[in-house]
């Protein structure tokens, strides 16, 4: 057994990197909440966000001053992607969307690998070793930072769906689709906006990520398996699902790394995932399948 | 069922088969030879997917899962217990079906469809992948290799066209197999299953049983692609059996090809990899870029050909018939 301190040391850094995922994977549950399908591009989406964040910081720009720039950058980079690309190329069938991500998250992890090839890349900032004294535990400064920023998105994600009357109209998409296009909603427009407001989570996930973590063509997919846990735990298109989801798991996987040893850690994630598919497919807080 | 029909049933595939069967003969040539059997062998393992699929209409995202069982049951038997290589091969068909059911099972019984099929798939490959990875029994991240030993009880041939031979029996047997399912009552269940499942089950469809079927089917024939992989490489780990690559091409071809087709998935494999040929030549050896332009003809297959190769040529068909009139 572990000493208490060590333990809740590590509940403490769980919940840090469970505001990342948690991020990840609002952006994921938004666009399934409003479209009703899993973007498999998430991923790809992701590292393309890294890159991005990567070599703004080697233009000389901190991660953390390259976010609200990056953010504009992506929401029209999703915007477009959903209005020009996904929307038309999948002639409003599920089976289509699926295929339409998957081959859009083949093309971007590609095209990063033959650009920037396999290399594993990672930045300095000069807080990138600083920790913060809690008098009883030690946590990363770059951790507490982004668990700091992550609150401030989901409060400013929050005021958004719930104040605005896009954030309205994202609703009443995404509750129903047909009534919403007979009172005048734009549905193309706000499934290209919805797409939009997930590649922004992204970006700012990416920016928060960099100081800690590294950056190469597949690292993506570390996320998007965990994401994907955390949005089926938390009930496909729930946001506070997902928000509440994402800091379980973070805590989940800091634990069975601290019990397990590293390799294992991963692991739990999956099998946690997968029986919650099988059991409950609801997750804890959907409503319906 | 008159001869005549049996004829235009099964007459095309023996005449592909007796195409392709005597290509060996007109080259000697390793690098075409070589080619073409990873070619075919990615089109047995679409085959494979095609069944649940394309005639099923359930989209795995994880037939890695498939795939790499049969790659590691076959190296694994043979270089840990010594197990004759057929007997191995035959054993692997058997395990990677075996796996198809367990996973068939957990997910239909609990109702999964669609997006939640393809995810819960996705995460099953990788679960493998992980415990593939990390257990000493597969090698752990060194994997296993086949003692090299050539001689034919061994299933090893100094000579690639007798591998070729041999994997096109397998496809050619499966493209039989394909057009028995598309004749037969299962194959019409399946489709129905495709098309409407509430209405499938609704007509007295056991649509379970229907399902779990077509996916121990499917996951056995793609087994016998990793299989066949892990005899011609003589290696296999992780990455390469439970990698992405093999779930991202065995729906690939289908798709391409013309989805829930008897020849989808062959066309499909050829026209791809001819392509990535062309590609390599053209640009070099350059990491990615054939992934990336897979990924390009996925999104194009979907937004201009949903019905792939084959809807494109039945569709000029059509336009000819009509120019002609």
């Amino acid at each position: 057994m572990f000493a208490p301190e060590i333990v809740l040391a590590a509940v403490l850094n769980g919940l840090m990197t469970g505001a990342v995922y948690a991020l990840v994977s609002v952006a994921l549950t938004l666009v399934y909440g409003v479209l009703h399908i899993i973007n498999f591009a998430h991923g790809a989406t992701l590292t393309a966000a890294l890159f991005a964040a990567y070599f703004a910081h080697r233009a000389g720009l901190d991660p953390l001053l390259a976010a609200a720039p990056l953010a504009l950058v992506f929401y029209g980079l999703g915007y477009g992607v959903q209005r020009f690309i996904i929307g038309p190329a999948s002639h409003g069938e599920d089976r289509n969307i699926l295929l339409v991500t998957l081959g859009l998250s083949i093309i971007i992890e590609n095209l990063l690998l033959a650009a920037f090839r396999s290399d594993t890349r990672s930045i300095d900032v000069p807080y990138g070793f600083s920790t913060l004294d809690l008098g009883f535990v030690f946590l990363p400064l770059p951790r507490v930072i982004a668990f700091a920023v992550t609150c401030v998105v989901a409060l400013l994600l929050w005021g958004l769906l719930t104040r605005t009357d896009t954030g309205k109209a994202i609703r009443a998409v995404a509750r129903e689709k047909l009534g919403a296009a007979l009172v005048g909603i734009d549905v193309t427009h706000i499934y290209a906006v919805t797409f939009g407001i997930g590649a922004v989570c992204l970006a700012i996930a990416a920016c928060l990520l960099l100081p800690s973590y590294y950056v190469n063509p597949r690292v993506g997919n570390a996320y998007v398996l965990v994401a994907f846990t955390v949005v089926v735990l938390g009930g496909m298109g729930s946001v506070p699902g997902a928000m509440l989801g994402g800091l379980l798991i973070g805590v989940v996987e800091s634990l069975s790394g601290l019990y397990f040893g590293e390799s294992l850690g991963q692991l739990g994630i999956f099998l946690i995932f997968i029986l919650v598919l099988l059991v409950k497919p609801t997750g804890l807080f959907g409503a319906r399948a | 069922m008159s001869g005549s029909d049996r004829l235009t049933a099964y007459g095309p595939i023996l005449a592909v088969a007796a195409a392709l069967a005597v290509v060996p003969l007109l080259t000697g040539s390793n690098t075409v030879l070589n080619a073409m059997v990873t070619a075919l062998l990615i089109g047995l393992a679409g085959q494979g997917w095609n069944i649940l699929g394309g005639y099923g209409g359930q989209f795995s995202f994880g037939h890695a899962a498939f795939f790499g069982t049969g790659a590691y049951a076959t190296a694994i038997l043979q270089a840990r217990y010594g197990v004759n290589a057929w007997a191995a091969f035959a054993a692997a068909v058997a395990l990677g079906s075996l796996a198809g059911l367990m996973i068939g099972f957990l997910s239909f019984r609990s109702g999964l469809r669609g997006s939640y099929f393809a995810l819960v798939t996705l995460a099953f490959a990788e679960v493998f992948r992980i415990i593939a990875n990390a257990t000493p029994i597969t090698g752990g991240a060194a994997g296993t290799l086949i003692r090299l030993d050539v001689r034919p009880e061994n299933f090893q041939f100094a000579s690639r066209a007798v591998f070729y031979w041999i994997v096109l029996a397998l496809v050619v047997g499966v493209l039989i197999l394909t057009r028995m399912i598309e004749r037969n009552r299962f194959g019409a269940w399946l489709v129905a299953i495709r098309e409407n499942e509430d209405a499938a089950r609704a007509l007295g469809v056991d649509t379970l049983a229907v399902k779990l079927q077509a996916i121990g089917l499917s996951a056995a024939i793609t087994a016998a692609a990793g299989a066949f992989y892990a005899q011609y490489f003589l290696f296999v780990d992780s990455s390469i059996a439970y990698g992405t690559w093999i779930s991202v091409e065995a729906l690939l071809v289908p798709i391409i090809g013309g989805l829930g087709t008897v020849f989808g998935p062959l066309v499909g494999a050829l026209a791809l990899h001819g392509l990535a040929e062309v590609t390599r030549l053209v640009a070099g050896r350059i990491p990615g870029i054939d992934l990336a332009l897979y990924g390009t003809l996925l999104v194009l297959v979907v937004a201009f050909a949903p019905q792939g190769i084959h809807g494109l040529v039945r569709r000029l068909g059509a336009g000819l018939g009509m120019a002609r009139r």
